[in-house]
């Protein structure tokens, strides 16, 4: 049953959203407001009918209903509840439902805010429900989720192991919700292009859908970050895998446009490089979903393969085609600009930092791409790796931590020397003895150090402007807290900024933290023998065995102390799934904030008598996550309703 | 008209993607093909010894499986039994070995298809780091003089089974 009312919703879906895109064309076209006005009812009912397939789909997953072919093959009937909710997104058919309901859900927010408005509105609306039909489309052709399985198995085939972890509810929901969010953006942006309006209305429209949907993105990969760290073993939270490189690259070139639409909003610069930024940011985000379905690319995330490649290769081409050639259409326009006075400017900092964002953009394009060339033209098989990436990548960044302090104090078109100095002299002092600093404690990571007094010289030259802006309120008679929380509500998209740099920065810290400062080893040990990394001793207490729901556990018991203190205990463990080749690791960590203590159990004599066990010391990853907290924090006091608007 | 080089300078990079689609990133090639095959000496499911020794002289599909490869496994194993019963009668032995798989499962995915040609686990993964197997299902064909002649990675299908086999049987021992 639950098949073909699925399948049914499905087909009506597509048939509406076509109807709506094409009704919405019509009445932006011919200026008639009831073939909008039915094409919102027509968006209206496809969100409801996606959420409908939505609820089907958690529907069969819950009631264990086998006769669909994607609940058998990702659930059993031993999978907890929990997992068997996220198990609706857990792999390509369901992933592809969840984007086109969240499509459906943006584009339903998108009609409830602007309906009514005749410019640029109706167009975007146009371009929305084409995009939501493609996903349908999808869904109904490579990718059917609703696709019956007979005869319908008594049993199914069970979740991939690594998906079951929190962090596959929030994973692919923060991530998927940044992807989608930027269709926003680039549906206006479009609208702007069909009618020649291509001034500021698509950019101060948007302006708050760019920075919810860059949000979500950075969430969605810190949270896969995090998931990789505590999950999957290694000790690490990024790899440079093409999958991680396919979310990655959206993010570089949706930074560079939030900070690009600054300088058209204000100097009526750059019409034409916006536009193109979010062509390009929104086509990344469908490049990257072609690179994780079609595997044409190695990755180490095992994700299906089928026709449903070519068929977001065709959509990513008829994507750029159209919307580059409308660009080129409309180039006359986009070219009339303001100038750039001078070097020494904001305009010219922030468009430096546009240069190093998509320059960033592109090395990882390149290098996720080369394997692909280079049997291409040379038919040689090749990989790229981490060393490609951080070679490229790590000039590039600490050029934008640089950046960072520059771009928000400097003055716009052309800055004094009075301004450089007022503002840049304390920062870069804080920064230079902050170097020397760490020279003298014995950093000799000359990357370590550069990174961190950079990372200081950007954070002091924030501290100043707040510094200085709660000064002023002081001065007119107000209390220390209410001085700071006007400052930062009155003046919120400015600070929210600044938030988000901070959280950044927070971020660079334990990235520079973990790569300069971890210590990790292997050691085999007997019962009772100990191994000592970094003035702790691990020692090996034995191994027992448990049998869970879906997996049968090893636990190996470590007694962790460090000088005389009392030990804590640590039970990194390895867990059988009968349905994976080979066990996966239970990792157990400690997370502090100067360092986590992180074990993986290796292998285990069966008697228990001995187990091989990998010790790492990771430093300062915790501000990894902080940075993610405090990113949160920016992203949500520049999105609130700006006072000074209304 | 330069301008309309921005909507053309895609072309190219979707061009180089579709051509992802015609190769297999998986497919690396193997150094064993034209060397000698590397001797084993198996206990098979049902309790028989099956060596590489004992079958010099006829040409050898030796086949690395396992129960949890979904779906390749589970499509080439009808497809290999069909092969074996076509040629088993001309000097043509098929060898499955099943790789990092639990004893019952193994049995289970044998009885499901009714496999008749030999099945062995490789209790240490000896024989598939001999090999050099990446991952589940992998093929290698041996030739009459013991050579491996041809690296499948991927489902064997009947047509690459007849194809590689003919081309072998033709060849002299």
């Amino acid at each position: 049953m639950i098949p073909e009312l699925g399948q049914g919703a499905l087909v009506v879906g597509i048939v509406l959203a076509v109807y709506g895109a094409i009704a919405a064309a019509a009445g932006a076209q011919t200026g008639r407001p009831a073939l909008i006005e039915s094409a919102q009812r027509a968006a209206l009912a496809v969100f409801a009918l996606v959420t409908a397939c939505f609820l089907l789909l958690a529907y069969a997953f819950l009631t264990f209903d086998f006769s669909v072919r994607y609940v058998a093959h990702q659930t059993t009937l031993s999978t907890p509840f929990y997992y068997r909710v996220t198990a609706v997104w857990g792999a390509l058919e369901g992933s592809i439902l969840l984007w086109a309901w969240m499509l459906a859900l943006y584009t339903l927010i998108v009609v409830l805010r602007h309906r009514g408005e005749r410019d640029l509105y109706p167009w975007a609306l146009s371009v929305m429900l084409g995009i939501i039909a493609f996903f349908l489309l999808v869904m109904t052709l490579p990718a059917p989720p609703f696709e019956r399985l007979t005869p319908v198995p008594a049993d199914g085939r069970g979740l991939n192991p690594l998906l079951e972890d929190t962090g596959m509810i929030t994973h692919p929901v923060a991530l998927y919700l940044g992807f989608t969010g930027f269709t926003v953006p680039f549906a206006f942006a479009m609208a702007a292009l069909v009618t020649g309006r291509v001034g500021d209305a698509w950019i101060t429209t948007t302006r708050r859908w760019t920075i919810v949907a860059w949000y979500f993105l950075s969430l969605g990969l810190l949270i896969g970050g995090w998931w990789s760290y505590h999950v999957l073993g290694w000790g690490g939270y990024w790899a440079w895998d093409p999958v991680e490189n396919a979310a990655f690259m959206p993010w570089l070139t949706g930074t560079a446009l939030l900070h690009s639409a600054m300088i058209q909003e204000r100097r009526r610069m750059l019409k034409l490089w916006n536009i193109s930024l979010v062509i390009l940011t929104f086509g990344l985000t469908i490049f990257g979903t072609f690179l994780t379905r079609s595997g044409v690319i190695a990755s180490v995330h095992a994700f299906s393969q089928g026709s449903i490649g070519a068929f977001f290769l065709a959509f990513l081409g008829l994507v750029l085609l159209v919307a580059f050639g409308g660009l080129a259409w409309r180039w006359d326009r986009l070219t009339a600009q303001g100038e750039l006075d001078s070097i020494l400017s904001r305009e010219s900092a922030f468009l430096l930092n546009n240069v190093f964002l998509v320059a960033a953009a592109f090395t990882v394009f390149f290098g996720t791409v080369f394997p692909l060339l280079s049997e291409a033209i040379r038919g040689v098989k090749v990989s790229v790796g981490a060393p490609f990436f951080n070679q490229v990548n790590v000039p590039l960044f600490l050029s934008l931590i640089f950046l960072m302090g520059v771009g928000p104090l400097i003055a716009w078109r052309r800055a004094s020397i009075d301004n450089l100095k007022r503002n840049f002299l304390g920062p870069v002092a804080i920064g230079l003895v902050a170097a020397a600093v760490l020279h003298l404690v014995g950093v000799r990571s000359t990357l370590a150090v550069l990174t961190l007094a950079l990372a200081l010289f950007a954070a002091a030259t924030i501290a100043l402007d707040v510094l200085r802006g709660t000064r002023a309120r002081l001065r007119t008679g107000a209390g220390l807290a209410r001085a700071v929380t006007g400052l930062l509500l009155r003046h919120n998209r400015r600070y929210g900024g600044f938030v988000i740099h901070l959280g950044i920065l927070l971020v660079a810290l334990g990235v520079t933290g973990s790569q300069a400062w971890s210590v990790q080893t292997e050691a085999t040990l007997k019962r009772g023998q100990a191994v000592e990394v970094a003035g702790y001793r691990f020692r090996f207490e034995g191994l027992s065995a448990t049998q869970e729901s879906t997996h049968a556990r090893v636990v190996g018991t470590f007694a962790v102390s460090r000088g005389g203190g009392a030990p804590i205990v640590m039970r990194p463990s390895k867990k059988f799934y009968r349905q994976e080749q080979a066990p996966i690791a239970g990792v157990d960590y400690r997370m502090g904030l100067t360092e986590d203590l992180y074990l993986v159990l290796g292998d285990f004599a069966r008697d228990g008598s001995a187990a091989t066990v990998k010790v790492l010391v990771n430093r300062l990853v915790s501000w990894i996550w902080i940075g993610g907290l405090v990113l949160t924090l920016g992203a949500l006091l520049a999105i609130v309703p700006d006072d000074r608007a209304a | 008209m330069w301008r309309w080089l921005i909507p053309l300078s895609v072309v190219p990079v979707l061009g180089l993607l579709a051509y992802g689609f015609r190769v297999n990133p998986r497919d690396i090639p193997s150094p064993l093909v034209g060397r000698p095959a590397a001797p084993f000496v198996l206990r098979t499911f049902d309790g028989r010894d099956v060596s590489l020794e004992s079958l010099r002289g006829r040409v050898v599909v030796l086949n690395f499986w396992a129960s949890w490869c979904y779906p390749a496994c589970y499509e080439e194993a009808p497809a290999l039994e069909r092969s074996w019963r076509a040629y088993r009668g001309r000097e043509v032995s098929v060898v499955g070995v099943a790789i990092q798989d639990q004893p019952d499962a193994a049995r289970k995915f044998i009885a499901d298809f009714s496999l008749s040609f030999p099945n062995a686990p490789d209790p240490d993964g000896k024989v598939s780091v001999d090999y050099g197997v990446y991952g589940v299902p992998e093929t290698f064909f041996i030739d009459r003089a013991g050579r491996i002649r041809r690296k499948q990675t991927g489902a064997v299908s009947d047509d690459l089974f007849r194809r590689e086999v003919e081309k072998l049987l033709g060849e002299p021992a």
